[in-house]
This record gives C-alpha cells, structure tokens and sequence, in this order.
C-alpha cells in the first residue's frame, strides 16, 4: 500500500551502478572530445538532431558528430537549464518556442561552455528533418547566429494509408544523401571510403541488433530494467557513438548486464507490482523526482516510445552494410518514432500495452515538444475509451523547469496508481 | 455569377461590396458552402493553412474552401480536450467544426507540413472522421537538390490521383493548365491590388483588400476573379485624402489570422499597411507560375523558386531577416509589425529572427500575440496606438 511506502525509501536499480558508471565514462569522454575540438584539436564538427540521425555518415569521414539536443538534455539534468532558457527569451524567445531550443541558443550566447563541455562551433549544420518542424528552425536560428554552412536533409513524413514510404521518397533521400557525401568530403578534407563506411555499418548493425535485444528483454516479468529511466541512459551512446568500436561494445556490455539481471529474477526495483508504457520525453530536469512518484508504487515502465525517437530497431529495423545509403535513408524515413503519424504512434502504444502486458498508459505531455505532445488529448480518448487501458496525461516539460508542479504531479500519480491498486484488488484490471 | 455574390456587379462602391463579403466568410456554418454546392453539384474539400496548392483540387472538379478555423465565431466545446492548452486556437477551432457538424458539406480535408500541431490534427481528424477524405502534403524542404522537384511532383501526382479517386474525374495535363491560369489570373489580381494599396493607402483599405482576399477563400475561383475585376474598377473611382498615419509592414499572421475587428482596428490606430502575409497561401507565388508544358512540374517548381517566404517554409538560400529588411526599405516603411498566433510556434521562431535583423538595421517594430478567438483587444490596441504616436512624434 502506497501510504506504507516512506518517500525517503528511494529504491535503486539493481544494475544501476554497472550500466551507469559505464554510460558515464564514455559520455565524459565524448564530452571531452567536444571540448578539445572546441579548443581547436579535434576534428570538425558537424551539428545533427536526434530523430533518426544518419550518424554513421558523419562517423565515416571521422567528423565529430554534436547533438545540440543532448547538450540541452544534459544541462537540464543537471538544473542548470533555467538561466541558459531566460538569456534566449531576453533575446525575442517566447515562453512558447521549444526549450531545447532556447537552452542552445542561450548556450550560443554564453560562448558554448556547458556544464558538462565546451560545445564547438558547428562546421557544418546539417538538418536531419525527420518529423519535427522545430529542427528545421533550429538550424535556421543556428545558422543566422553561425554563419556556418547549412545542408538540410528533408525527410518526407509517412503520410499514406499503407504506412510505408513511397519509392519516390526513398529516391529523393538517397540522393540529397549522395549530394551530402561531397560536402562531407570538403569538410573533413578526406576522400569518401566505401570500405570505411561499410565497417561503420557493420558496427551500427549490430549496435542496433544489440540494442533491439536489450529492449525486448522487458517484455519478461519481472522487467529486468526500466524502458524509460534505464533506456535513456543508453541512448547517449546509441546515438553519439553508433558506428564504432566503443558503442558497440558498450551494447555487448548492457546485454550481458540485462541478461544476468533477468536469469536472476531482478528487476530494478525490490518488487514489480505494476508494468506501465510511458509516451512522451521525460522531464530531464526533475527525472529522478518523476522517477520516485512512480517507484514508491512499484510501478516500472516496460516501454516507452521516447526510446524510439533515434531508431526502431526492437521492430526489425538493422542497417545494412551493403546498401549503406538506401539504409540510412530507411532509417530515417521509416525505422524511428518521429517520422511516422501519430496513429501509427498510437499503434506502437497500443502494441507495447498487448506485448509487453502492461497495466496502464502513462501520457507525459511536454509542452516544449509539439512533435510529441499536440493531440495527445485524442490520444487518451484513444486508449481510455477505445483499447479501454486506464491512461493517465500528466503535464510539464523537457527542459524547463518553470512547468514540473511536484505536488500537483504527484497527487495525480498517486490518484491513478490508487485507481490502478483497486483494479488489481477487485480483479477488473486488463 | 453565384447566389452568394449576386449584387457585386450592381454596386457602386467598394464598401458596399465589402459589407456584403463578410458575413460569406465570417460564418461557422458555411451556409455558402450548401449554397455553391447545391448549384455547382461539386465535392467540397477544405483546405488547411498555408500554402495548398488549389489549382489540383479545382481541375479534379472539387470546389476547394480555404478553412482557416472559426476565428471567434463558435465556442470550443470537445476539441480543448484532445490539444492541450499550448496549441494555437485554429487547431482546435478547425477540429470544432469537424465535432459538432459544421463540416457536413465537405467531402475531405487537406493539410499540410506547416508545423507539428497541424500535421498531428491531420491525424486526429483521419480517426475522429473515418469517413471523410483526409489528406496530408509533405513540402520539401531542401531547396538546393532537384531532386526536390521530382519529389514534389510525385508528391502532388499522388495528392491528384486521391482527387480523382474523390470527384470519379480523370484529369489531363490541359485541365491542369487551365486551373493554373485561373488561379494566376486570381494571383494577378490579388498582387495588382496589394501594390494599389501600397501606392493609396487612403484609397484602398486594409480592411477592404483583407475582405476581397478572404472571399475567395469561399467563392468559386470565376467568381473569385470576378470580384477581384470589379474591385479593381471600383478603386480607381475613389478620390484619394491625406491622412497623417505611420506607414507599416505586418508579418507573422500567415496562418492563424486575427479577429477581423481587431486588423480592422490596425488601420484606425493610425497605421497604412503596406504590405502584410493574411491569407498568405492564396497568393503564394510571386509571379504566375507556367501556364503551358507540364503543369504539375510548373507547380512543384513554382513552389520552389516562386514563393515567398514564410515562416513554414525554409530555404537555405535565403535569409528571413535580411529579407524582411529589404522589404522594408524598398516600400520606405516606418516600422514592421510582427503580429503572431498565440501558441504558433513557427511565428514566433521568425519573431525572434526578425527582432535581430530589425534592431540590427534600426528599424522599429512592435510585436503583438493575438488569438483568434479574442473578443476584446484594447491592450492590443493600446499597444499599437502608443507605438504609433511614439512614431509620430519622433
Ligand atoms: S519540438 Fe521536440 S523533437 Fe523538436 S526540437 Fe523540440 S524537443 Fe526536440
Ligand atoms: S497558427 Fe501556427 S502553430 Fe497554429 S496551425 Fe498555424 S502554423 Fe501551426
């Protein structure tokens, strides 16, 4: 019972110094590789997005691959968000624009020194549009304040009734890709190597397979870790270091962790009482807070679809070494979250609920990201009246502290695990 | 000549037919949508904001109407719970309308990539309204490849074969063209009133040119054209008067657009519009796109080297700010008003790229956020009249 559960009694996951500890040593070094190229001894830098990023291109001409999302996430964890936001509104920024966005225009403002690394300045800023509109303004702002070249990559949304591509998208992607190699090739100052990017690709296929692996094991009972507080620490190295040597055997390391937790029975907490799917990106600066208003009930997330926002590989997606560009565009047309419609979103939830037995949905409703976020009403309607799985919609944001109310979070958290409680008790529950 | 527009070619002045305008667009039940389609015995489709490219529409024999949401005419009742309170209110107001069946005369609906909350809404109306024809365009965004084109084509090849499959009309490459040449006929008008209103402010009225734009939103594009012709000729019989206002540039309501009273009220505040971006999508080339040879092709290339510039559109070749400057000194403007939605997240971006270029080039501006459901606007007003007289005195 809830009450008897003391909010000090913060459990930890089981695994977490492993995995953790591991995670971290690698981001610090990446992070101290942005910082040398900040200071002018390392390789170029070229500026991507997250959804669906084509990192292994980057990887191929051994350019430094920097995710101004990651950066923003990164400073919001460590609540240092707030300040970064308010320079970029002092400068025109609404309260409205996405604070990730704000956070790295401030960040621009402050000479790029982040708490965790000195961002360099972009040599070249390519646009992976893949879903979000917000990144095609991103890079414009990034470019009116750089100066620095621009090379957008439009990637057409999945629009038509059977949810694939069409052949005509599929050919413009692979082009602007093609197109992309020589820009690469001025930037890095290195002839294009098929041999290296297909040794990059092997590396990302079995990242990815890895990767897909790890995910699936939370379909066991108990869930070896948490698809949403766990996941996102893996994502760092997914998407920064896919395609080399490191990243994947950071996976082989992660697989091999799960997999012991799960031969044991372990889960990463004392006892899972309850499986839930969480969508939405969590509220990077109140993670550990969110995190415990959940834990107090026993409550893990088996899956989430936030995880899915760089790739789908846990439904099939593998990059394939011997048609490198027709993959990489694949990959971002349609083996990620964001470049699909948000019925196909609610398709990948609803799977997740039936495959993964989950007792409820968890709707995290960011207001920076509209991407995710807008419609999400309908998407309730969806599951608490259609599917009938008890959901729940809660509000704040990714990046900027200004909108996480704790008490209000956490009387409706505890409203709904209670409901969910009595579901068990009587039986009524799915 | 429609019902909906009898009496236009009678009148004899400009406001007359402007007062008679309003209330064709000015109504959530669309009452002149029953009335077109009842004498046309065309499929109605709804087009979202911005830029639609109405030309496939009208030659697959579907009558296209501009649905820019409901402005302050209707209370929103179901849709607030399905976008959240950070959505801009046309998203909503427009989904209203699909609730509580003012919709009932359109056959589909079509959006387009303009921003997150609008290409979600293209969804949540594809399972809310099973039944209807729902379609989405993905634009290109890399304007620097062909291969932009040869997508675009494919893109608005497919959005016509979905027409077709709606009207049961077979369209050929002529009917095509002549759509085109319609529709430029439209534009022409529309630019050639656009630069009256920037050479006689005193005679052509914002609040005039908006209502003409606005009708064909509405009217068939014959009538549209019509309307347009008579216009021009009812102008040119006012006689002009000086008047001490402040001269402008507004940007930032190409989507949403505010209460009319409220851009009426911009004029009375003391300001002549020079040129603005309402109703942006209905005057979206810059020129007349081809009217002979491939007429998808025409259209996918005018998209790309005939626009202007919007804050959904991104071209790496052009800069939104320093054009914006341009602009502005080539009309000798005073100031630029940046008018945007409350909650439009692409307006505001632009906001902040034009604050930097204006205040770099010592251009004054003023920046106000609107809703379209407003009923009152005095703080609104209050602001612009300051602005104004601040500039007066200078
Ligand atoms: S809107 Fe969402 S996906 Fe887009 S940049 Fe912001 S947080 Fe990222
Ligand atoms: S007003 Fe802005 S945010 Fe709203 S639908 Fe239009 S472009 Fe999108």
């Amino acid at each position: 019972m809830a009450n008897s559960v003391k909010e000090s009694q913060e459990p930890k996951s089981y695994y977490q110094g492993g995995l953790h500890l591991l995670q971290k040593e690698l981001m610090t070094e990446y992070f101290d590789q942005m910082t040398r190229a900040a200071e002018g001894a390392g390789p170029p830098a070229v500026y991507l997005l997250i959804s669906g990023n084509p990192v292994e291109l980057i990887r191929a001409f051994d350019l430094l691959p920097v995710f101004p999302e990651i950066n923003a996430l990164q400073i919001a964890v460590k609540h240092q968000s707030l300040p970064f936001i308010q320079k970029a509104e002092e400068v025109g920024y609404s309260t409205d624009n996405c604070a990730y966005v704000k956070a790295d225009v401030g960040l621009w403002y402050q000479g790029g020194q982040a708490p965790m690394a000195k961002v360099p300045k972009p040599d070249l800023l390519l646009t992976n549009y893949v879903g979000c509109n917000v990144y095609l303004h991103w890079w414009e702002h990034l470019r009116d304040l750089s100066h620095a070249p621009i090379f957008d990559i439009d990637i057409p949304f999945i629009r038509t009734a059977d949810g694939e591509p069409r052949e005509e998208d599929i050919t413009y992607v692979v082009r602007q890709l093609e197109e992309l190699i020589p820009v690469f090739e001025n930037i890095s100052g290195k002839k294009f190597d098929p041999d290296k990017l297909a040794q990059v690709m092997e590396y990302s296929k079995e990242t990815g397979e890895l990767w897909a692996q790890i995910k699936r094991m939370t379909v066991n009972r108990p869930s070896p870790f948490d698809a949403y507080f766990d996941a996102v620490t893996m994502m760092g190295p997914l998407y920064t270091l896919r395609g080399t040597i490191e990243g994947r055997d950071f996976f082989r390391e992660v697989l091999k962790m799960v997999e012991e937790t799960r031969r044991q029975g372990q889960g990463p907490l004392p006892e899972e009482k309850f499986r839930l799917v969480v969508e939405g990106p969590p509220p990077w600066p109140n993670l550990r807070i969110f995190r415990d208003m959940f834990a107090r009930w026993g409550a893990v997330f088996v899956a989430s679809s936030y995880s899915t926002v760089g790739g789908l590989w846990e439904f099939g997606f593998s990059h394939d070494p011997s048609d490198p560009l027709r993959s990489v565009a694949m990959h971002m047309l349609k083996w990620n979250l964001t470049n699909r419609n948000f019925l196909q979103r609610y398709q990948q939830l609803k799977s997740y609920v039936d495959e993964w037995g989950a007792d409820g949905l968890v709707i995290h409703s960011v207001k920076s990201c509209r991407l995710f976020s807008a419609g999400q009403g309908d998407m309730r309607e969806y599951f608490a009246r259609q599917v009938g799985v008890p959901t729940l919609l809660v509000e704040s944001d990714l990046e900027d502290p200004r909108y996480f109310s704790k008490a209000q979070m956490r009387t409706r958290i505890d409203a709904f695990m209670e409901s969910l409680e009595h579901h068990k008790l009587v039986g009524s529950g799915r | 000549m429609a019902t909906t527009t009898s009496g236009i070619q009678e009148a004899e002045n400009l406001s007359e037919v402007v007062n008679g305008l309003r209330n064709l667009f000015e109504d959530p039940d669309f009452q002149a949508v029953a009335e077109i389609k009842k004498l046309s015995g065309k499929p109605v489709v709804g087009h979202f904001p911005v830029y639609s490219p109405t030309e496939l529409i009208y030659a697959a024999g579907i009558h296209p109407i501009g649905v820019v949401g409901a402005g302050n005419q209707i209370e929103i009742a179901h849709a607030d719970s399905r976008f959240q309170s950070f959505v801009c209110s046309v998203i909503k107001s427009t989904l209203e309308l699909g609730f509580t069946d003012r919709l009932q005369n359109f056959e589909g609906m079509l959006f387009h990539s303009i921003c997150d909350p609008a290409r979600n809404l293209a969804s949540v109306f594809k399972r809310n309204f099973p039944d209807q024809w729902i379609e989405y365009i993905h634009f290109p965004q890399n304007m620097l490849t062909e291969g932009s084109l040869d997508y675009l084509e494919s893109e608005y090849r497919r959005i016509l074969m979905r027409l077709e499959e709606l009207s049961g009309k077979k369209v050929p490459n002529e009917d095509v063209n002549e759509a085109i040449g319609k529709y430029n006929r439209a534009r022409r008008l529309m630019r050639d009133l656009y630069q009256f209103r920037r050479e006689h402010p005193d005679i052509l009225t914002t609040k005039e040119l908006y209502t003409l734009v606005r009708a064909g939103h509405i009217l068939s594009i014959d009538d549209h054209i019509e309307l347009l012709e008579k216009a021009k000729i009812l102008v040119n019989k006012k006689t002009p008067h000086s008047r001490d206002h402040i001269k402008v540039i507004l940007v930032g309501s190409f989507c949403e657009q505010p209460p009319l009273d409220l851009i009426f009220s911009m004029e009375e505040a003391g300001m002549d519009v020079l040129d603005d971006d309402f109703l942006l999508g209905r005057r979206w080339f810059t020129e007349d796109v081809p009217e002979n040879g491939d007429g998808i092709r025409n259209l996918a290339e005018s998209y790309r080297d005939r626009s202007v510039m919007a804050a959904v559109k991104h071209d790496s070749r052009r800069q939104k700010g320093e054009e914006l400057v341009e602009r502005v000194r080539k009309f000798e403007a005073d100031a630029v008003i940046v008018s945007v939605a409350k909650f439009c997240e692409p307006g505001l971006f632009d906001y902040a790229l034009y604050r930097k270029a204006l205040i770099e080039a010592g251009i004054p501006h003023l920046f106000v956020e609107f809703e379209e459901k407003m009923w009152l606007f005095d703080k609104i007003q209050t602001e612009i009249e300051t602005f104004v007289e601040s500039l007066l005195l200078d």
